[in-house]
């Protein structure tokens, strides 16, 4: 294959300034990662809420934590910031859309970290529920027995077991989060994928500088994310709970 | 009449073989192969599009078609396999450069950075970076603009070129991007931008399919002009000088004025619209004098 290569491609000026591609490139992960973890707190908290609401006995909480994950589960991640960014403004009152879609701060990144945070947030609730399913049903009944109300036996008997159960799941949650917010250039946030696909078109077609070094990038991302959720693994592990290591 | 058949084969089998002895570079490998893969957009209106079939036409196909029978001649092979290949504009450089299109038959900016990797034909249309406005706005010029949402395209040229004009006017207008034109129209549409930045015969081409076209304008004098060309493979002189000369026969012989007025001053399928979109004075000159310069040589650098 005929290709020429350019690696220093990075370091020069962008045709339209004086920044470098490389300051693109920092820019991008610095929205990429502003996204991702913006959209896991959305998720975490959600999550938890939509998951618990799915065990508990009353049958209307039940309903609305199942309709929820129902809902941001079965729509695709793409319609779901495209009804968020295209559709919703379209619905509300003629002012509050048109300030919504012309004058509203920042409104590409709050779209896209919003819908990426609720779609996450009923994956995080599945897994939170599944985790507590997994306890024996007499740590419910013990917290009962001992006068705790059903909150409280949530509070300080289901959920503290729970979610040490399901810190591996969540931890390829989190590496998904990192992943999933490429969707963001489709809306126009300036993260990693759209810095490649405007490199690729400014450098006239270094097109495998500029995927190699966003992937590697994301790799780093997701890797991090990893070890940061394997560290809160070891703090909080519980010495002969579940599994002895 | 066995033996005169004989003669017959032999003869040509000769031709054929005096013919491919001449041939290197893509020349041969279209008569190794004996076929010509041509790649092709499928919303690049009215140069290179799928129509209500999905069968790819337009302007370039068309003077694509011309090269392939240039191609047919030059191999003294009639029965040459053409095969259409959809590109974008991510991954037409690569494929070029990889050998899995002969010739892109596309919209694509001929300019220095891109001639470092392909090469590219004569000019056979100049677009002008204009803005497409909802004629209600009142907006006719760039200096409107300040403080207002503007939108355009990512990955295309018009990124770049608006954040210039925004530095050199030092307007302060808030740029959103569409993934592609058709999104990028939607936020115009629905007044997420007042105003599309954008190549004017796509921008006409959107228009003209819009649901109410009488609504928008097309304003502003350009912010850059840019020779688009068929793209082929660097450093390949034979197919290079087969293209060239083919390009500069149909531009001087009228056969490409005839062509441009098919596609832009004629109803186009799939829906029937006419663009009356007239011969820029950039092109008009080109016919008379085909060249293959860059887009730097048309726009006095900032």
């Amino acid at each position: 294959m005929n290709y020429h290569w350019n690696w220093n491609v990075f370091f020069q000026t962008i045709p339209s300034g004086d920044e470098t591609y490389l300051a693109w490139i920092i820019h991008g992960l610095g929205w990429t990662v502003s996204i991702s973890l913006a959209a896991w707190v959305i998720a975490l908290v959600l999550g938890s809420v939509m998951g618990t609401l799915r065990t508990v006995p009353n049958t209307g909480l039940r309903l609305i934590g199942h309709a929820w994950v129902e809902f941001f589960r079965n729509v695709p991640l793409l319609m779901q910031l495209f009804i968020w960014f295209f559709v919703v403004p379209e619905m509300l009152p003629r002012d509050w859309g048109m300030w919504v879609k012309q004058d509203m701060p920042a409104k590409e990144f709050i779209t896209a970290f919003v819908a990426l945070g609720l779609f996450t947030s009923a994956r995080v609730a599945e897994q939170v529920r599944a985790g507590i399913q997994a306890l024996p049903r007499g740590q419910r009944n013990a917290g009962l027995a001992i006068g705790f109300t059903q909150a409280q036996t949530y509070r300080y008997v289901i959920l503290p077991m729970a979610f040490r159960i399901i810190i591996p799941p969540l931890t390829s949650e989190f590496m998904n989060a990192f992943k999933n917010s490429g969707v963001a250039y489709t809306v126009g946030v300036w993260e990693l994928i759209f810095v490649s696909r405007q490199m690729v078109e400014e450098t006239g077609g270094q097109v495998i500088e500029s995927l190699i070094v966003p992937t590697v990038l994301y790799i780093l991302c997701a890797y991090a994310a990893n070890q940061l959720m394997a560290v809160i693994d070891r703090r909080a592990h519980v010495p002969g709970f579940i599994v002895a290591k | 009449m066995t033996k005169f058949h004989l003669l017959l084969a032999s003869a040509l089998l000769c031709s054929l073989g005096t013919a491919q002895a001449q041939v290197d570079g893509t020349l041969k490998k279209i008569s190794d192969t004996k076929s010509i893969t041509l790649g092709i957009r499928e919303s690049s209106f009215p140069l290179s599009y799928l129509d209500a079939n999905q069968k790819p036409i337009g302007y370039h196909i068309d003077v694509c078609m011309a090269i392939v029978e240039a191609v047919k001649t030059r191999l003294q092979n009639p029965k040459l396999e053409v095969k259409m290949q959809a590109v974008t504009s991510q991954n037409r450089i690569p494929l070029m450069v990889n050998g899995t299109i002969d010739l892109e038959c596309g919209s694509t900016t001929n300019n220095l950075d891109r001639q470092k990797q392909v090469a590219f034909a004569p000019t056979t249309f100049v677009t002008n970076v204009r803005m497409a406005v909802k004629k209600a706005s009142g907006i006719t010029d760039l200096d409107h603009l300040g403080g207002k949402p503007v939108a355009t395209t990512t990955g295309t040229t018009s990124v770049a070129l608006m954040r210039a004009n925004e530095k050199g006017k030092s307007i302060d207008f808030k740029e959103v991007y569409g993934k592609d034109h058709a999104d990028s129209f939607l936020m115009l549409e629905t007044d997420r931008a007042v105003a599309f930045v954008m190549d004017d015969n796509l921008l006409a081409g959107l228009i003209a399919n819009s649901k109410s076209p009488s609504d928008y304008a097309l304003v502003g004098a350009p912010l850059s002009i840019e020779p688009i060309a068929i793209m082929l493979r660097k450093d390949d002189p034979q197919f290079k000088g087969l293209v060239h000369a083919t390009i500069s026969d149909m531009a001087k012989t009228g056969a490409l004025t005839k062509l441009y007025n098919k596609w832009f001053l004629a109803p186009i399928p799939p829906k029937g619209i006419n663009l009356n979109f007239a011969m820029s004075d950039a092109l008009k000159a080109l016919m008379a004098k085909p060249n293959d310069n860059p887009a730097e040589m048309y726009n006095t650098k900032k």
